[in-house]
């Protein structure tokens, strides 16, 4: 028979045990708990002493419109696109995984000298870019290709970049995918991980202070969020009050590093939050509820003057770029896993066919089509000269300097008496 | 006599301030400011006269700036546009690279150039490479400014001189004053520069005060960025340096003089692009030079003015190899004598100018 001192302490022991083991987070609150008084804290006081573990709190919840099978679970939330944009997107995707497809085995065949796929993020791309308002300014990492496609980059355009040929308007100074173009509002790529993160925030701060009514947004993978410019973007633009959207590419690796040895919380979005920023998660794979959260997202940042963040998950299909091997860190079930649960292609396909808007016939025809608009972009790039190689010398400054006036001219000098050692005719006119 | 006048005058109801004027002595009127007022100044009229114009920073808008350089902004030009940031200068300097891409024209300080290595990426990879990666499409009219190089007592971490690290890098410009009205000439042409600037400051210098020129305290004097100035014209051996090393070389001078040497001192004012042109006309006519730094020696500023001077026609002038006065290559140590002992002392400067003139020096003196 149980004493009474027994079962209180084992009463004592299950309460202390609940309290630890909280599942739901919430402690069971007398009605007058003392509010703790501290400048920046709005807390209350407890005499349990507890460690707070997000492992133990709910995770927060993936936000979808469709399910795996390309149908939509709740009507009310279907967002209202036309079935022209619709088509639009779905065209684009497939155009984009051609043009991977294609430029990767450019790559391959030493054309040009390196590039990044999107396979398992197309849908994230155009869903997302759909959202935003044309001139809202835009940065990215360098798997967002399909951003700037929709913004109206052309295929050309994009292929032109990565050969660093004479129609690239980069005129040839950086690495393939590094895509910008100012006219479609999205900045030249930068190859240093995290640092558009910021950037994002100083003009969505601009634009604040201009009364602009637009936002900026950026793109990032889980791994770049690691880099301490995110963190201190995320803080700012909360603190400041900055109309960005973050949107954060999760897509399960850092070149080969899983997401379990990058972050140990509750993936990006926890993270988010509690920076102070109004977050969600959502399945990257669904365009619908891609393009519905950053079009409300965009919205009510601009309305509100606040930040939004955005984890979108959606599993890198391919190699991280092609100076990677993915098969020597993932193994083969993982892949053939992906490959059909991972590819949010058939999905969307499967979406249009059931409103009547696509069909096998169309899809066969327009594969074609989309593969015969790569090429056709792919000949012309490849016939191009390179850039005038004075570009060498211009835009290091606004004004160029007198010191590299001097140095151009004694270049072009020795280059020109010296033509015939020169590759002058694979470039435009010297 | 001057009673009579002053008299004769107020009588004919000029008032007192104008009948002492009469009797000034200098013909050009001149203000005695301080580096810091300069500075202040110079924000002050570039934040009223360009609504595009921001400044960022820790403690720079409700403390008035970590050494007052920001005093009153605050109050005048509102939070919206004098920033107080989160501990961050890789967060705040992205920022800041950010609003200027996007036609804000920011001014970034560090509380020293020493924390600017945190943000060094972002200043240039993301301020100094971004017109020329986007060929042009995107320009970043930034200007980070802060205090540079040796303080007093604050040890390693808080004495490094970063002028020749910036200055390494195209893309950027690199301006480094010494007078009050350098600063205020110079912080005004940098905020309106559409290129990134490094615009370093000295601590040591904010206190001090200089007789300026009415003319350089007017809203539309500016000091184009490239040009040096002579502060003392001679014709024995050319000094150049820039910052706080002008005032080191100004003093050897006056020492000099005593010893029949009269020293021409250049002070730079740009790092980079820099006036080579001032150095080369100078050697030419002195044909003895010497370079003066607080920075380290090894791929100095020093350094690379005697290459620039070995490649040019000024070489041909040299009767003696250029000699550089430096830092010690060392941290900078904490202890008072040896922070003393790390810094290049007007006694080097004479040393190293004789020992180019190929006069004794006074063993007193010691070594270089």
């Amino acid at each position: 028979m149980l004493k009474v001192s027994s079962l209180l302490n084992i009463a004592t022991k299950l309460k202390n045990v609940c309290s630890i083991v909280n599942m739901a987070g919430y402690r069971q609150y007398s009605q007058n708990r003392e509010a703790v008084v501290f400048p920046g804290i709005q807390s209350h006081y407890t005499e349990e002493m507890v460690f707070s573990d997000i492992q133990n709190e709910e995770k927060m919840d993936t936000f979808r419109i469709m399910n795996l099978k390309g149908k939509v679970i709740n009507k009310t939330m279907e967002p209202d696109l036309s079935n022209e944009t619709l088509v639009k997107m779905y065209k684009h995707c497939i155009i984009h995984k051609h043009m991977d497809k294609i430029m990767h085995e450019l790559q391959r065949q030493g054309r040009i000298s390196f590039y990044m796929t999107s396979r398992g993020e197309e849908v994230l791309q155009t869903g997302s870019a759909a959202g935003f308002h044309p001139e809202d300014l835009l940065f990215g990492q360098y798997r967002e290709a399909g951003v700037i496609f929709w913004r109206g980059f052309s295929v050309y355009d994009m292929i032109s970049q990565c050969y660093s040929n004479n129609s690239d308007l980069l005129k040839g100074r950086n690495m393939p995918v590094h895509y910008g173009s100012k006219e479609h509002h999205f900045v030249p790529m930068s190859s240093c991980l995290g640092t558009q993160i910021p950037h994002a925030v100083g003009v969505a701060y601009a634009n604040k202070i201009k009364n602009k009514n637009l936002c900026s947004g950026v793109y990032f993978g889980e791994g770049a969020s690691s880099e301490g410019d995110a963190h201190a973007a995320f803080n700012f633009a909360a603190v400041l009050k900055c109309p960005v959207i973050f949107i954060c590419r999760n897509n399960g690796y850092a070149i080969s590093t899983p997401t379990k040895d990058q972050y140990s919380g509750d993936g990006l979005a926890a993270r988010a939050k509690s920076y102070g920023i109004s977050t969600i998660r959502v399945d990257g794979n669904d365009i619908l509820a891609m393009y519905a959260a950053t079009k409300q997202a965009r919205e009510l940042a601009v309305k509100k003057n606040k930040p939004y963040f955005i984890e979108a998950l959606a599993y890198r299909l391919g190699d991280h770029s092609t100076s990677d091997d993915s098969t020597v860190y993932k193994n083969a079930e993982e892949q053939e896993y992906w490959l059909v649960q991972g590819d949010p292609i058939p999905r969307f396909r499967k979406y249009l066919q059931d409103k009547g808007l696509w069909d096998d016939k169309t899809e066969e025809s327009f594969n074609k089509e989309a593969k015969k608009e790569v090429l056709t972009a792919f000949k012309k790039a490849d016939k191009q000269l390179k850039p005038n190689p004075n570009f060498m010398f211009t835009d290091v400054y606004k004004e160029m300097p007198e010191r590299l006036q001097n140095q151009h001219q004694d270049w072009r000098k020795h280059i020109l008496e010296n033509a015939d050692k020169y590759p002058l005719a694979n470039h435009d006119q010297f | 006599m001057a009673n009579i006048s002053r008299k004769f005058l107020l009588q004919a109801n000029i008032p007192l301030a104008l009948a002492r004027r009469c009797f000034a002595v200098s013909a050009a009127r001149s203000q005695k400011i301080t580096v810091r007022s300069a500075l202040t100044r110079a924000l002050n009229e570039e934040l009223a006269r360009d609504e595009k114009v921001i400044l960022l920073g820790e403690e720079v808008a409700n403390y008035d700036g970590a050494y007052k350089v920001s005093q009153g902004l605050l109050e005048k030009y509102t939070e919206k546009r004098i920033i107080d940031t989160p501990i961050t200068e890789m967060g705040f300097a992205g920022i800041a690279v950010g609003a200027a891409m996007h036609g804000l024209r920011p001014i970034c300080e560090f509380m020293t150039f020493n924390f600017s290595m945190q943000a060094i990426d972002q200043v240039i990879n993301s301020a100094a490479k971004t017109y020329y990666m986007s060929a042009g499409s995107v320009k970043v009219p930034i200007v980070f400014r802060g205090p540079n190089g040796a303080a007093a007592g604050v040890a390693a971490q808080h004495s490094q001189c970063f002028a020749a690290w910036y200055a390494h890098c195209p893309g950027l410009k690199v301006i480094s004053p010494y007078s009050a009205e350098d600063c205020k000439g110079l912080l005004k042409s940098a905020i309106r520069d559409d290129d990134p600037v490094i615009f370093l400051e000295n601590e040591l210098m904010y206190n001090v005060t200089f007789d300026t020129p009415d003319e350089c305290l007017k809203e539309d004097y500016l000091i184009p960025i490239g040009k040096g100035k002579i502060e003392r014209e001679g014709n024995h051996i050319t000094l150049v340096a820039h910052s706080k090393a002008v005032s080191l070389c100004l003093d050897a001078a006056e020492e000099l003089k005593e010893i029949g040497i009269e020293a021409e001192v250049i002070n730079l004012r740009t790092i980079r692009p820099m006036d080579s042109e001032m150095i080369i006309k100078s050697v030419k006519k002195t044909n003895h030079l010497v370079t003066v730094e607080q920075g380290w020696p090894q791929f100095g500023v020093g350094a690379e003015i005697c290459a620039k001077i070995s490649e040019s026609e000024a070489f041909d002038y040299l009767d003696a190899p250029v000699v550089r006065v430096t830092g010690a290559d060392v941290p900078m140590p904490y202890a008072k004598s040896l922070e003393e002992a790390a810094l290049p002392r007007v006694m080097n400067v004479v040393n190293s100018v004789k020992k180019t003139l190929n006069i004794e020096q006074s063993s007193a003196a010691g070594r270089n």
